[in-house]
Formats: structure tokens, C-alpha cells, sequence
């Protein structure tokens, strides 16, 4: 042990989900520079006790003090975080998979305020050490899983912390990538031997290294001691073994070895074949002519590092990829994506976690019986004998997302199993999984495979659960290197230890430039330092320059460091940038041609029942009014009320026998006009059009009489104001400029935190210095400089194509818009924070910022003649407020000194906004 | 065919499941057919119904008041008081949309036939309501004056037709009718096409997807269970809004045949979930899938002729959205609530809009396994 001192002290902590207990008043110290194991079942609470010491779950019971600082207090959380480290469980969760390898290094490290030199020396040497540094532009999501959780170390230690807290850094890492990812930890604290490291695992072997132990059950700390101590007093040869001794007894599973029976030869066709199997993803060849039988009933277990095409190869014999080239056969006949009969044959279980999170587990179950066509009675029977089988019966009412990895795994094969497949394939089953459980794993693999024939088709990165498969195969960069029975394996080329063989075979297909992956063994890493550290600044103390800045520059920068990643992940996606550009475009152009409340060519008909000059010459009228368009006549009365029913018509004017006459007589016939009331505004202007017409017929009647109609007695002279032409467009584009500014920028960032949520890369935000607000911030500025960039298109496009002037002030609108998008911005924030799910944030931004802007903004209604509710409601968003300055810089020629009011609204409310989604947006988890 | 039935069915089944578990979202459902309608219905006039009216009486004489008095509620506002002066700053304010303006020695002049002028000022941004209240403005003066010439024994040239206006199927105008069924209809655009594509996305994201198709699974099944579990969600919400906010809470009659409107709601669901899927098939991922739906309900729901009339658009434009199937849902709607409709009147859209949502439903299908391999 390097110091005396004490790096993390756990007293007495309890923490509980619900009704579930996960911690029960643990207690536990860490020594300073020591490197400490954290062992223990699926659900033992290992996680909420790794994320509770890091920060990033909130401290309900005991105390937790790490690095001197107390964790109950923020000011002490925020003062500490630049020291610790902390990688969260699953393949490179924390990343961001647009970003390349260098910018997501380069994102912590601004993260924690380095200079620009000192990230460029530091991220090349951790690039070095850790053999990524061949592919420094290649994009986080295109990694293969060892990748992913280097690079995922890369960036905790960017700002080399105190502190390194790793959750299971190495499941689903092939043996290779593991082997040299402990080769860097070992290098990294040789370096830095003060650095103390907190390691949870499922591995024992990978345990045993390490010089102390953390045993952990049930949410209980068992034992905490060197490891050599437990072993002695355990008095047992392997910490598998001492760990169970260390458990209550009803804990322990069978202790029995696993003894495999001899498989039986039947002879027959093989269950799986592939041959020359091939598949291109364009220039990329992800499985290279692979071929292989595999025999009924048989376990194949199928090996090779990350990456190298098991998962694209079994995606192929499963149908869900159509193979580029080559043959795939099932129970002798080729893979039919349309086979339907064949699918139920099989049971698959992919790698990452596809079963229903929103469906608790006996649901899940439920619908996979459904879906496999079980009758009833035999699905419940079946589902009550599965929830035993797997030991998932105290889970059965729980969601997924509430239970650990090895338990979802353990869901996951359960579910594959239910129909009682004929073969079964699996993804890496027991990634995650603890050894107890791992041994449950396959006492039922062998039991399925030896009493009921099923053939099970496995990939692990496990080599003592490779020995037990009946034949391993050994894939690479796409190819299969060998396959054979593990005992010839091991004895062929590893000299009696499979991890042995595999690794030589790794190393020997290195050679091929094809296999980047495997690059850098730790040899070379190692060797590759010092003069990387040659190259180096003198080190600075990292996380202690952050100190030396003002607190407000450091906070500034934080809020860069945010933005600059948004606005790299927007630029990665053109397609997002260019629907959030043009989408608006596209809607001004549509709306600014369409939209139009003239009300023009209303349908009419006639029932003329006189047929006199005086009844064809009202007809004429309407007919050359341009407001009115005649329809075939109408030949009775019932004709009428069918046809405006039917929308076909707008106005039925119906002329009475004698009309003519009578008005010839002065004795003022009754017309009749029936109107489609259905659409009010139409049928107002409708009923106003046609009384128009009427006046303008008596006159002409009068004129050829000889004596006209006396003049009106006064005039009222109407004058149009701001739209003297009265053309709809000049109304309605500021009024779609308003729209669009709320609703395009509102969507954007209402995915933002949501998405983090859903992807996992939220928890970034908890463990690192920064506050809500920065991280808030930084991610609402891209968004307001988008926003302010469609603003001008479309003026552009509004003043180009549709000969809109900007009668007042153009940078006062400019300001408005700017203001307006920072406050829509922030209103999307406020929405990603609140709700739970993308779809959910999708739905409230579409449907809140429609029904607002559009009915309550005075766009289509003016605002004065809303009601008092209305109105209220009108202005408690900042939608009306901008249409103000929108319609009054744009129609009304009006400049600034007429906005001081709705600039300091809009301003106003997205302060608010803000402030109430960092009110929601809570840093630590519960 | 069993198979697909049982496998529609569980899928739909599961499809419940998540939704009630997402409670927000359930919330935002809900409010969209109750709280938004019932605010759009009582927050907005669409007829000149409360116009703000200001007067600018420089005359004060008796049928300058007499002018005001007739200018009422509920087509306006009380008119409100202006200094001459106040007129500009007043519309630039939005405070008015009319103005009228009595200039001094009005009732004088006309008493000596000398034909005075009214200015009615009239800020013409407010679109919708601008021409028709200038209409109606002029009426009253008009009437106005006639009656107080009459008054003092002067009649004009009597009356020579008289033209009876019956407005149909609703008699009164009542604005609130209008709106409050449209902001429903406009509704089922948005919930259906991102209620599902959005869906799809998400179970593309965790993989789920993926694994359906490993098992006895069609894509059919899987769009299909989508479509009837979601558009029944929908169709209930509708059903219930209609009932309980339209009847109940904003007492407005129904004419037409609530369980023929739903018919018709049932295939627009549909079509627009179908348009839903096809989305979220050509978008990557859920932010693309946003920005590619919000233009385009956006301009199915205005172009509609649920807001506008659809005589006023530019014919190359209405003649295109005789395409969509919301135009064709809006004039089926709009025929069966407002002016009673029968199924005859109507099926003409209804299998237009059932075409229009096989279509898209081939397309999506056609899509759905390109687009579980392209996103790589």
C-alpha cells in the first residue's frame, strides 16, 4: 500500500429504490493509493455504492466522506469532483457516439478548464497508452466494445484524478483488450502511485489481482481486506470459492461441479450450416467468408474479439441480415427472411438488452408467449416453471430498467428458452453476469442441449466457459482462424491454456492491417510512453489550475465546452441541420402562398323559379362577381340543402315565382339566400358579399328604369392601415416567422436532455464540476445561433420571393427574433427536463407551441378581440410578445423604442424557463 | 393468418402497456383534447365577435352617440374613447382593430344634405377579421343614420327586395362550434403521426425491433399492432372529447352522427399513423424525426381548410391537397358535424382517405427492413 491515508470512508450508508433495499448500512474505507475489488452477485449493490462514493446518486442515509470532503454537501460534491474519475457500467456509456475519439477526450478535458496545450499532450498521450491512437477521428459509436471502454477510460482520466472509480470495465472485453486495458491501469498508477482505484467486477481471476477485496452481498459488505488475508482466512484456494464460503449459506448455489455428459452422434442433417458467408457494409467486409456446420444438439461456442463480425454473423443465420454473398442453412434448408415456421425454432438472445423496459418481467415473458402462439394454460405453466428455472420469480412484477445487468441477462435467455426452441443462439449470454449465476447459465445451456437436443449456438468472452462448449471457433477481423474441439485448441497453440491460444492467435492475424483493434498490445503502449511524457509539457497540476482561474471564467468555460459539443454532434448530423434550415423555408413558402383569407369564388346556385329578365339579370350579377363562382343550377328545393350539405355549394339563392313582376310592381319580393354556416368566417363574408351584389343589381335595375336610387346620405370611407392592398401574405408571413421560431427551435431542445437521459451520456453532467445551469446553457447556445440564422432566411425569403418589406426596423426585429429564440430555446429545455421520455418531449413541444402560437399570438385572431382568458393566456407565452415586434417592425414600420416592454417580457421569460429546468433537472440520481 | 391475428393483437396489447407507463405523455394526451380544446373554444373569436373598436368623436353631437351606442357586443367591444392624436400610437399598439372617426359638424352637414364622411380606420394585419367587420361597421352606420333621419320625420326610398339570408346548419354563427371541433380534428394530425413514428423510433433505438423479427413476427405485425393500439387510444380520446368537452363543458349541439364522424376518425387514424410510420422509417433518429414532422403536420393541418377556406388557396395548390388525406378527413368532418351528413355524402373522402393511408402503409412497409439495416 503506498499511503496510510484514507481516500473514501462509507459509514454506515443505507439506500433504498422504492421498497427495495440495495444498501444496508454499509460501511467501508478505501486507503489512499490502494487498489481495491469490488466483488459481489448481480444486485448486490455494488453500482449505487460505486455511483453514491462518485457523486452522481444522492446520499439519503449515513455518511460518505472521499477526499476529505463531506458528500452530503454540494459545495464539497462540486469542490472535489475536478479529483475523481468515474467510468459508469455499459459499453461506453458516458460517450458521445457522433463525436470522434479525439473530441470526446477533448470534451472532458474542457470540461474540467484545461489550456489547449495541455489537452493536445495529454489526450496524445493517452492515445498512445492505450493503442487508440492509430484512429483518433474515427466516431465513438463505430468503436468496437474494448474501444469503446478505453476511450471511455481515456476520458476519465483526461484530467487525472485522485480518484478512479471504474463499474466493470471490462465486460463484454474480449480477453485481449482486457489483458491490455490492466496493463494501462497497472502503467497509469506505476506513474502515479497516489492515485487511489476502486474496481467493481464479475471476474474472480481479474479480482485476484488485485491487492485488496471488497466482498459484497444482499447490500451488505461482507468482507474488506487485502485480498490475501480473505483468501487465508477463508482458508479456500480461489477467491470463487472463498467468496461463497463468505455468503450466507442460503445464498450459496449448487457447489456441485458442472460434469458434462457426452454428446450423442444422431447423424443427421447438420441444425446450422453457413458457407462462404459473407457481408459488406460498403467498403467494410464485417464477416468474411465464414463456414461452419454445427451438429444437433451440439454447443459452439464462438470466440474473437471485439468487433470482428459474431454478432453481424449471427444476425445473418437469424434472417435479420440478408447475407451479402454466400449460403446460410437452417435445419437443412437455406435462411428465408419469409420463413415464419423456421423463426419458431429458434430462440435468440441479442447482446444489448431488447426485451421491453416499460414491461415488467413476467409481461415481457407473457408477450413472447403470445407472440410464439402458446395456448394459454401453457404459456402461464410454462412462464411459472421459467420464473423458478432462472430465479427471476422475486423480480417477476419489476421493470428491467430497475434491475441490474446480470439480472436483465439472465431475463433475456429466459425469454429466448420459453418457446423451447430447437436452437438457440446467443449473443454474449453471461456478459455481466456474476460467476453464481453464470454457473446457473449453464447447467441450463448443457441440460437443454444433452436431455433435449437443442443445439446452442454461443458467443463469450469467458474461457472457462469456452471449455465447456463441444466446439470453439476463433473469429478475427471477420475470419474464422480455427475452429476445433478447446482441448486440441488449447493444446495446439496456447500450450494447454485456451486464453493462451487465443491470445497468440489474436496476435499472429494481427499482422493483417485489417485488425486494428488488437494494434497495441501493452508492450508497445508501455513502450510508446516515456517518450510520449518526453514530448509533454511539464505537468501541470491538473486539477488545481482550474482553481487558480476565477470561478466565472472556469464556469464560462465549462458552458463552451458544453456548446461546442452540441454544435459538433449537430454539425455530424447535415440531415438534422438541414431539415431544422429548410423545414422552415419549405413551411413559408406553403403557408405564404396558401394561407389567405380572402374569401373568394364561393360556390353558388341558383333556383331561378320565375324565369323572368329581372331573375337572370341577379344571376348575372353574382356570376361576374369575383367573389362568387356559379355552380350547376339548382332544380328543386331539396337539391339545395344536398348540395351545401355537402359542402359543394357555399350560398343557395332562391328566387320566387313573380320576382320580376313584384319588383317591377315595388312591391319588394322576398330572395332567399341559404348559406353553408358551417365554417363562420366564410359564411360571414359569404353573407356580406352577397348583399353586395344585390345593392349593386337594384342599382343597375334603377339605372335602366330611368330612375336611379338616391345616393347614400353620407359615406364611410374605410382606410386600410399597414396592408393598404389588404394581401393576405403581407399578414401572415411575420406571422409564420413567429411560428416557426417557436416551434423548430422549441423541438430541437427539447430532445436535448431528454436523449441524454434516455442514451445514458446524462451522467456526465453528474460527476463532472459543472453545474445545471452550464450545462443547460451550453447546450440552449447552438440552438439560439440556429434559431437566429433560420430568423434571417426567412426574412430573406419573405422580402425575395414574396416582396415583403420590412417597413421598420430591421435590426429591431433582429434583436426580438434573438431574444424570442433564446426564449423558445429555453422553453424547450424546460420540457426536455420535465418529461420522462423522447416521444413525450416530441409530442408536448408540437402540441403546446402549436396550440399557443397559432391560436393565442395574435396571429390569426388579433389579440384584442380575444377574451379576458384568452388573452391571459396569450400573454403567459412569449409567442404573442414576438408577434408584436415581428408584425410591428415588419407591416407596421415601427423601430425600437415601441418594443421596450416585449423585449424585456421575452427576455424574462427565458430566465424563467431556465430557472425552472434547472429546478427539474436534478444533478445527482436518487 | 391466426398467427398474425394473435401477434397484432399481443403486440397492440403491449403497445397499451408502455403508454399507460409513460404517464407524461398520457397527461399531454389527454390535455390535448380536453384542456386545449376548451381554451382554444372560449379563448378565441373567429367572427367578428368582441372587435375593439375606438371612436374618435369630434362631433359629440346626438347621432354621433347615437353612432356609439350601436356598436355593441356582441360584434364589438364597448367603442372606447381616442383623442385624434392617440389613433397612431393606438394601432401600432394593437390595441384597436377599428377606429372610427366622427369628424365635427357630422350630424350638422348631413342634416343640411351635404353628405358627410365617416373615416373608418382599419388595421388590416388582422386579417380574418378586417374585411368582414369593415362590412359590417358600414352596415350599421348606415342603418343608423337612416333610423335617426327617420326619426326626424325624413324616410328614404323604401326597401325593394328583401333578401331573406337563412344561414344553414348554423344559424347563429356560432364561432365557438368552429373552432372547438377543429382544434380536435387538428389534434388527431399531430398525436397520430407522432404518437406512432415516434414509436418506432424509440424501439429501434433499444433494439426491440430487431428482436421482433427474430421471432414469428411480420413487419405487418408489427406496423399493424401500432396502428390499431395507438389509433384506438386516439379514436377513444376523440370520442370522449367530443362527448364530454363539446357537449358538456361548451354546450355545443352536435348536429351530425357521432358514431359516422368516428368511422371516419377511425380511417384518418389510419392513414396518419401510417404517415407516422412511413416518417420514422426514412428518419435516423428521433431529432431528425421531429423536424421532418413538424413541417409537414403543419401544413397538412393548415392547408386543410380547417383554418382557412380551401376556395381561397391558389388552385395548382388546392388541387395538390385534394391529395392529403386531412383535407379529405376536414371536408368529411366538417359535413357530417356541422350539416349533418350522411354516410352517401361521404364515402367518397373516406375511401379517398383509406387509399391515401394504403399507400403510405406499402411505402412504410417497403422501408421497414431497409431501415433497420441502414442504421448500421
Amino acid at each position: 500500500m503506498a499511503a496510510a491515508g484514507v481516500a473514501v470512508s462509507v459509514e454506515a450508508v443505507s439506500h433504498r429504490y422504492g421498497a427495495k433495499t440495495v444498501l444496508a448500512e454499509a460501511s467501508v474505507t478505501f486507503p489512499s493509493g490502494s487498489m481495491t475489488a469490488l466483488v459481489g452477485p448481480d444486485g448486490a449493490g455494488k453500482s449505487t455504492l460505486l455511483s453514491l462514493i462518485a457523486g452522481s446518486r444522492r446520499l439519503v442515509s449515513g455518511e460518505i466522506r472521499v477526499l476529505g470532503a463531506d458528500m452530503r454537501q454540494a459545495q464539497a460534491r462540486d469542490g472535489i469532483a475536478p479529483r475523481i474519475a468515474f467510468m459508469p457500467q455499459g459499453l461506453g456509456k458516458n460517450l458521445y457516439p457522433t463525436l470522434s475519439v479525439v473530441e470526446n477526450i477533448d470534451f472532458f478535458g474542457r470540461l474540467f478548464a484545461q489550456s489547449a496545450t495541455e489537452r493536445r499532450a495529454r489526450i496524445e498521450r493517452l492515445l498512445a497508452a492505450t493503442g487508440l491512437a492509430p484512429f483518433p477521428h474515427r466516431p465513438a459509436g463505430k468503436l468496437s466494445g474494448g474501444m469503446k471502454q478505453k476511450l471511455s477510460l481515456c476520458c476519465a482520466l483526461v484530467h487525472e484524478p485522485d480518484l478512479l472509480i471504474l463499474d466493470e470495465p471490462t465486460t463484454g472485453v474480449d480477453p485481449l483488450s482486457r489483458r491490455q486495458f490492466w496493463a494501462l491501469i497497472d502503467a497509469l498508477r506505476a506513474e502515479r502511485p497516489e492515485m487511489t482505484v476502486i474496481v467493481a467486477t464479475a471476474y474472480m481471476e481479474e479480482a485476484a489481482r488485485f491487492e485488496r477485496l471488497v466482498a459484497m452481498d444482499e447490500g451488505r459488505i461482507l468482507a474488506a481486506d487485502t485480498t490475501a488475508a480473505i483468501l487465508a482466512s477463508s482458508g479456500t484456494a480461489n477467491l470463487e470459492q472463498a467468496f461463497v464460503a463468505l455468503q450466507r449459506p442460503e445464498r450459496r448455489g449448487s457447489t456441485e461441479p458442472l460434469v458434462i455428459p457426452p454428446r450423442q452422434e444422431d447423424g443427421g442433417p447438420p441444425a446450422i450450416m453457413a458457407e462462404d458467408l459473407t457481408q459488406r457494409f460498403g467498403d467494410f467486409v464485417a464477416v468474411d467468408h465464414v463456414s461452419f456446420r454445427i451438429e444437433r444438439g451440439e454447443i459452439f461456442g464462438f470466440l474473437g474479439s471485439n468487433g470482428c463480425g459474431k454478432s453481424t454473423t449471427m444476425k445473418m443465420l437469424t434472417g435479420l441480415l440478408p447475407a451479402t454473398s454466400g449460403r446460410a442453412e437452417m435445419f437443412g434448408k437455406p435462411v428465408n427472411v419469409r420463413d415464419i415456421e423456421t423463426r419458431r425454432r429458434i430462440g435468440y438472445m441479442s447482446q444489448s438488452f431488447s426485451l421491453y423496459e416499460e414491461l415488467s418481467v413476467v409481461e415481457n415473458l407473457r408477450l413472447h408467449a403470445r407472440l410464439y402462439g402458446l395456448k394459454p394454460d401453457e404459456a402461464s405453466a410454462r412462464i411459472a416453471t421459467t420464473l423458478g428455472r432462472f430465479d427471476l420469480s422475486d423480480v417477476a412484477e419489476a421493470r428491467p430498467n430497475s434491475l441490474p445487468l446480470g439480472i436483465r441477462q439472465r431475463l433475456q435467455l429466459a425469454t429466448a428458452c420459453l418457446h423451447r426452441p430447437e436452437v438457440l443462439i446467443l449473443d454474449e449470454p453471461t456478459s455481466g453476469v456474476d460467476p453464481a449465476a453464470r454457473e446457473l447459465f449453464w447447467r441450463l445451456i448443457v441440460d437443454l442441449s444433452r436431455r433435449e437436443g437443442v443445439t446452442v449456438f454461443v458467443t463469450t468472452h469467458f474461457m472457462n466457459e469456452a471449455e465447456r462448449c463441444d466446439r470453439i471457433s476463433l473469429m478475427h477481423a471477420g475470419r474464422v482462424l480455427a475452429v476445433g474441439t478447446p482441448e486440441k485448441l488449447a493444446a495446439e497453440r496456447g500450450g494447454g491454456s485456451l486464453e493462451e491460444a487465443f491470445i497468440a492467435c489474436l496476435q499472429v492475424a494481427d499482422g493483417t492491417p485489417a485488425a486494428p483493434d488488437a494494434k497495441a498490445p501493452d508492450a508497445k503502449a508501455l513502450d510508446a510512453k516515456p517518450a510520449a511524457e518526453a514530448a509533454s509539457p511539464p505537468r501541470s497540476p491538473p486539477a488545481r489550475s482550474l482553481l487558480a482561474r476565477s470561478p466565472l471564467a472556469a464556469s464560462f468555460g465549462r458552458i463552451l465546452a458544453f456548446a461546442r459539443r452540441e454544435t459538433i454532434e449537430l454539425l455530424r448530423d447535415p440531415v438534422r441541420l438541414a431539415f431544422g434550415l429548410l423545414g422552415p423555408l419549405f413551411l413559408l413558402i406553403t403557408l405564404g402562398y396558401g394561407i389567405s383569407f380572402d374569401v373568394e369564388r364561393i360556390a353558388f346556385a341558383v333556383l331561378d323559379r320565375d324565369r323572368s329578365v329581372e331573375s337572370a339579370t341577379l344571376t348575372q350579377a353574382f356570376e361576374s362577381s369575383r367573389y362568387f363562382r356559379a355552380a350547376e343550377p339548382l332544380g328543386g328545393d331539396r337539391e339545395a340543402e344536398a348540395r351545401l350539405g355537402a359542402g359543394r355549394l357555399g350560398l343557395a339563392i332562391d328566387i320566387p315565382p313573380g320576382f320580376g313582376h313584384d319588383l317591377r310592381q315595388g312591391r319588394a319580393p322576398e330572395l332567399g339566400i341559404f348559406i353553408d354556416g358551417a365554417v363562420t368566417f366564410s359564411a360571414e363574408t359569404a353573407r356580406g358579399y352577397a348583399s353586395g351584389v344585390i345593392d349593386t343589381f337594384l342599382r343597375r335595375l334603377a339605372r335602366q328604369e330611368g330612375s336611379p336610387l338616391p345616393e347614400p346620405i353620407i359615406d364611410v370611407v374605410p382606410r386600410f392601415r399597414y396592408n393598404q392592398s389588404f394581401r393576405s401574405v403581407v399578414a401572415i408571413a411575420p406571422g409564420v416567422i413567429m411560428m416557426l421560431l417557436a416551434m423548430i427551435p422549441a423541438m430541437m431542445t427539447a430532445l436535448g436532455v431528454v436523449r441524454e437521459r434516455e442514451i445514458g451520456s446524462i451522467i456526465n453532467l453528474s460527476v463532472s464540476p459543472a453545474s445545471v445551469g452550464e450545462f443547460l446553457l451550453g447546450k440552449q447556445i447552438p440552438y439560439l445561433f440556429l434559431g437566429c440564422v433560420s430568423a434571417m432566411m426567412l426574412v430573406t425569403l419573405m422580402v425575395g420571393q414574396f416582396g415583403v418589406p420590412i417597413q421598420g426596423s430591421l435590426s429591431a426585429f433582429a434583436l426580438g427574433a434573438l431574444l424570442y429564440v433564446f426564449a423558445m430555446t429555453a422553453f424547450g429545455l424546460l420540457i426536455s427536463a420535465f418529461v420522462r421520455s423522447q416521444v413525450a418531449a416530441i409530442f408536448a413541444s408540437a402540441i403546446i407551441t402549436t396550440t399557443l402560437a397559432l391560436n393565442f399570438s395574435g396571429y390569426l385572431y388579433p389579440l384584442s378581440a380575444l377574451t379576458e382568458s384568452g388573452r391571459m393566456m396569450a400573454h403567459a407565452f412569449p409567442a404573442a410578445w414576438f408577434q408584436m415586434i415581428s408584425l410591428g417592425t415588419i407591416t407596421k414600420g415601427l423601430g425600437f423604442s415601441a418594443f421596450t416592454l416585449p423585449y424585456l417580457v421575452l427576455g424574462a421569460f427565458g430566465l424563467l424557463f431556465l430557472a425552472a429546468a434547472g429546478l427539474f433537472l436534478r444533478k445527482q440520481e436518487r | 393468418m391466426r398467427r398474425s391475428l394473435v401477434a397484432i393483437w399481443a403486440l397492440g396489447l403491449k403497445e397499451l402497456a408502455s403508454l399507460r407507463r409513460d404517464i407524461v405523455l398520457v397527461l399531454l394526451i389527454v390535455w390535448a383534447f380536453s384542456g386545449s380544446v376548451y381554451s382554444v373554444a372560449t379563448g378565441l373569436n373567429t367572427d367578428v365577435v368582441n372587435a375593439a373598436v375606438g371612436i374618435v368623436d369630434a362631433d359629440r353631437s346626438a347621432l354621433s352617440h347615437r353612432l356609439r351606442d350601436a356598436l355593441q357586443p356582441p360584434l364589438f367591444q364597448p367603442p372606447a374613447d381616442l383623442a385624434a392624436e392617440e389613433v397612431q400610437a393606438a394601432f401600432d399598439t394593437g390595441r384597436f382593430t377599428f377606429i372610427v372617426e366622427i369628424p365635427p359638424g357630422f350630424e350638422a352637414d348631413l342634416l343640411r344634405g351635404r353628405r358627410p364622411q365617416i373615416q373608418l380606420s382599419v388595421d388590416a394585419t388582422a386579417m380574418n377579421i378586417a374585411g368582414i367587420g369593415t362590412m359590417d361597421i358600414q352596415i350599421i352606420v348606415q342603418q343608423e343614420v337612416a333610423a335617426y333621419l327617420a326619426a326626424r320625420g325624413v324616410t328614404l326610398a323604401g326597401e325593394r327586395v328583401s333578401a331573406v339570408a337563412r344561414v344553414m346548419f348554423n344559424p347563429n354563427l356560432e364561432g365557438v362550434r368552429t373552432v372547438a371541433i377543429m382544434e380536435i380534428l387538428q389534434n388527431i394530425t399531430v398525436l397520430a403521426i407522432i404518437l406512432v413514428g415516434a414509436a418506432v423510433i424509440r424501439e429501434r433505438e433499444h433494439g426491440t425491433i430487431e428482436h421482433l423479427l427474430v421471432m414469428p413476427v411480420r413487419p405487418t405485425d408489427i406496423v399493424l399492432a401500432k396502428i390499431w393500439a395507438n389509433g384506438f387510444v386516439i379514436l377513444l380520446a376523440v370520442w370522449l372529447s367530443l362527448e364530454v368537452v363539446i357537449r358538456r363543458l361548451l354546450a355545443v349541439p352536435v348536429e351530425g352522427s357521432v358514431a359516422l364522424f368516428l368511422l371516419g376518425t377511425a380511417i384518418y387514424l389510419f392513414a396518419a399513423t401510417s404517415l407516422g410510420i412511413l416518417l420514422a422509417t426514412i428518419a435516423r433518429s428521433m431529432p431528425q424525426f421531429g423536424l421532418l414532422a413538424i413541417p409537414l403536420f403543419i401544413a397538412l393541418n393548415l392547408l386543410s381548410g380547417a383554418t382557412t377556406p380551401l376556395d381561397s388557396m391558389p388552385e395548382g395548390l388546392v388541387r395538390i391537397m385534394q391529395f392529403s388525406p386531412t383535407t379529405q378527413f376536414i371536408a368529411a368532418s366538417q359535413a357530417i358535424l356541422y350539416r349533418a351528413a350522411g354516410l352517401e355524402a361521404v364515402i367518397g373522402q373516406f375511401l379517398a382517405v383509406a387509399a391515401t393511408g394504403g399507400l403510405f402503409l406499402t411505402l412504410a412497409l417497403a422501408r421497414f427492413r431497409a431501415m433497420l439495416t441502414a442504421q448500421g
